[in-house]
């Protein structure tokens, strides 16, 4: 396992070793140490590494990744995984505002809560949160699915595309065009799998499925106070 | 008609009214009758001060000119050298403006990059992503990181010469995106992540970064995603200038992109287009101000946008201390949008060769705004990558000529001392003096 010390080495130095892994690389685990709510750790990987951050991360953590395997051992600051395209994220404490911010694939997992916005206009990402997400969250999410254990807040889905919603708990509002959908088996099964791979207890009956009523996706002015 | 009733008492003239002029009453008609805002490209179509109202004193006794074609006059500028390793080198003051793949054909696309290629300038993306014809055709090609990140992807932005994070357009300041539904083809669909036929709204607002503090965090990671090669820019439209500018550059930039009420879009609300921003030649001055007030003249670059037709005008905004100047709606006017030519299809289609603004409905006679295979085999890429390119040359000629008149041997040595304005708003706003006179509007309160 490779080391890195944030603290003395610094940001650039850091990105820059870790752009440096290639997809044949065999230095394919590195730890890094005192991150202390730095921004923009670990962004732009594109490289199947694995990379530990042993405490709390600030905006941008893993922003972009591709391929890489981010473990944050502590929180994580707003809009980490932004964009992300593949790779995997697990967070062990809370995510701040906007996570996986238009991600495009990959997995993220949230031991704790998520905060607002989460998912927001999300592109194809899967994001499973153990426990509560915030108010506004996958607003004009497109593609994807966002997998609540806990509740959602308020206008969950507003304005939505294509991405799907499964809420085990309560859900305080819905927003915009977002309504209830019937669970049928192949969303038993997906959460069944989802489920599994974030390493998370839980029975796929207890989640109710939320996505787009599609009434917003041509212009109606019957429906001009929505937009 | 008599000009009497049958009492004999004379009738008034018809008399139309200032207010509910005819065109008035045709948008509340049109609005009667469909319950849905008028939506439409281009830029402001009503009058405002503009670079029309300045001119250049040209030489005298105390200010000699150079020769015409002997006598160098640099055009080149350097645009992205406060922080980037590969800083954009232009051979001319004239970029060309992004403008969306979605919005504009593939082939619409590539002719901007052929021109911009020919003239030794960069061509930008738009909202949509990048396509591979526009970055093959683009030997530099600024990428623009907007709030909708349709077709944003790591690889791209690690193929741009440049970023450039669009914060606002001056056709909208404050507004997103809309592309309806007869304009998503299968590509322009896949490459948005969004289902084929539907209408698109484009967000507003970025959706993982709010305000000045967040913007620096903002770019921060997008230098180390890219390694602190390429320069990044920051667009804004023209809504607080002094301030727009003075807190891009705090937040990092390296250019800053200004955009002005006049200029272009594919598709926004009308009432946004006519009534939201400031005129371009009001914003000039208040920016130049904030980058002197920081002592970042120069340090970092300033490009205008909106509503830039000529030499002249390049050569006015740079008099008002832009490093550059880019253009939209000039360069589609130069592959062939709204060419008469096509008279008799406007007409069909309720409008006239230079008044066609429906670029959003995806008709264009002209095969530009659109993504109809049939309509796009009108148009060739590479004839209109000519015409740009001429386009470009005769602008950087005219602005060339203007300088060398003015006495000076770079583009940037153009200053506002050369200008008088023709009226008092151009004054105002200019801060030259109104021809014939000393004197503008507020120039004692300075
Ligand atoms: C067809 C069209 C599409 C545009 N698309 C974008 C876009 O995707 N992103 C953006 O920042 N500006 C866009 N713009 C605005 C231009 O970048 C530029 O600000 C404007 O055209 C400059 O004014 P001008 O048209 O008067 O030259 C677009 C403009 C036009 C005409």
């Amino acid at each position: 396992m490779q080391s890195f010390d944030l603290e003395t080495e610094g940001l650039r130095a850091l990105n820059k070793t870790l752009h440096a892994q290639a997809e044949t690389t065999n230095q394919t685990v590195w730890e890094i140490t005192n991150p202390k709510g730095s921004h923009a750790i670990a962004v732009g990987l594109d490289a199947p590494i694995e990379v530990n951050v042993k405490g709390s991360t600030g905006y941008y953590c893993a922003g972009m990744n591709k391929q890489a395997t981010v473990h944050i051992h502590g929180s994580a600051g707003p809009g980490t995984g932004e964009n992300m395209m593949s790779g995997k994220i697990i967070i062990e404490g809370d995510a701040s505002q906007y996570l996986g911010a238009t991600a495009h694939g990959g997995l993220i997992v949230v031991k704790g809560n998520a905060s607002s916005r989460c998912g927001i206009s999300m592109k194809g990402v899967n994001i499973v949160v153990q426990g509560n997400i915030g108010h506004m969250s996958a607003f004009m999410g497109q593609s994807g699915n966002l997998v609540v254990l806990g509740d959602a807040g308020d206008a969950l889905g507003d304005s939505c595309y294509e991405a799907r919603f499964f809420v085990r708990g309560a859900v305080k509002s819905l927003g915009a065009d977002c309504e209830k959908k019937e669970m049928r088996p192949e969303h038993i099964e997906f959460l069944k799998d989802i489920l599994a791979e974030a390493g998370m207890e839980a029975k796929p009956e207890e989640f109710t499925r939320y996505g787009s009523a599609r009434n917003l996706y041509n212009f109606d002015v019957d429906n001009a106070g929505a937009y | 008609m008599k000009d009497h009733d049958a009492r004999g008492i004379p009738h008034t003239t018809p008399r139309q009214s200032a207010t509910f002029s005819q065109d008035v009453n045709s948008d509340i008609r049109r609005a009667a009758a469909t319950g849905i805002y008028d939506i439409r490209g281009g830029g402001a179509k009503r009058k405002v001060p503009h670079f029309d109202d300045l001119l250049f004193m040209g030489a005298s006794i105390s200010r000699y000119p150079l020769e015409g074609y002997r006598e160098a006059c640099n055009t080149a500028v350097t645009l992205g050298t406060r922080h980037a390793e590969n800083p954009i080198e232009l051979d001319i003051p004239i970029t060309i403006a992004g403008m969306s793949f979605g919005a504009l054909s593939g082939p619409a696309k590539e002719a901007l990059g052929r021109g911009a290629n020919a003239a030794g300038t960069s061509t930008t993306t738009g909202d949509g992503g990048m396509t591979p014809e526009e970055r093959g055709h683009s030997s530099k090609l600024v990428y623009q990181y907007l709030p909708s990140r349709y077709g944003m992807n790591p690889d791209d932005l690690r193929k741009a010469d440049a970023i450039e994070i669009v914060v606002g357009q001056g056709a909208k300041p404050g507004g997103g995106g809309m592309l309806l539904g007869q304009k998503i083809s299968d590509r322009v669909a896949e490459m948005r992540n969004l289902p084929k036929g539907i209408d698109q709204r484009s967000a507003c607002r970025h959706p993982d970064w709010t305000g000045p503090d967040d913007l620096e965090i903002k770019i921060l990671e997008l230098r180390e995603i890219t390694g602190w090669k390429v320069p990044i820019y920051v667009k804004v439209a023209g809504a607080r200038p002094y301030f727009d500018t003075t807190l891009a550059v705090k937040a990092g930039a390296d250019v800053v992109v200004l955009d002005g009420m006049q200029g272009g879009t594919a598709a926004t609300q009308d009432v946004f287009i006519e009534h939201v921003g400031q005129p371009t030649l009001a914003c000039i001055r208040p920016a130049v101000q904030a980058l002197q007030d920081l002592d970042m003249h120069r340090e970092v670059q300033l490009v205008i946008s909106g509503g830039i037709r000529s030499g002249a005008d390049v050569a006015k905004a740079m008099a008002l201390g832009a490093d550059a100047v880019a253009i939209g709606t000039a360069a589609l006017i130069a592959l062939g949008d709204n060419d008469p030519k096509w008279e008799a299809e406007y007409n069909a289609l309720g409008t006239t060769a230079g008044a066609y603004d429906d670029w959003h409905e995806g008709q264009d006679p002209a095969g530009i705004t659109t993504q109809d295979p049939e309509l796009m085999k009108r148009f060739d890429p590479i004839e209109g990558g000519r015409r740009l390119k001429n386009y470009l040359k005769v602008m950087t000629l005219e602005a060339q000529t203007i300088a060398r008149a003015c006495g000076k041997n770079d583009m940037r040595n153009l200053e506002p001392e050369d200008l008088v304005a023709l009226t008092m708003e151009a004054a105002a706003m200019a801060q030259v003096p109104l021809a014939g006179t000393s004197w503008w509007p507020g120039k004692d309160s300075m």
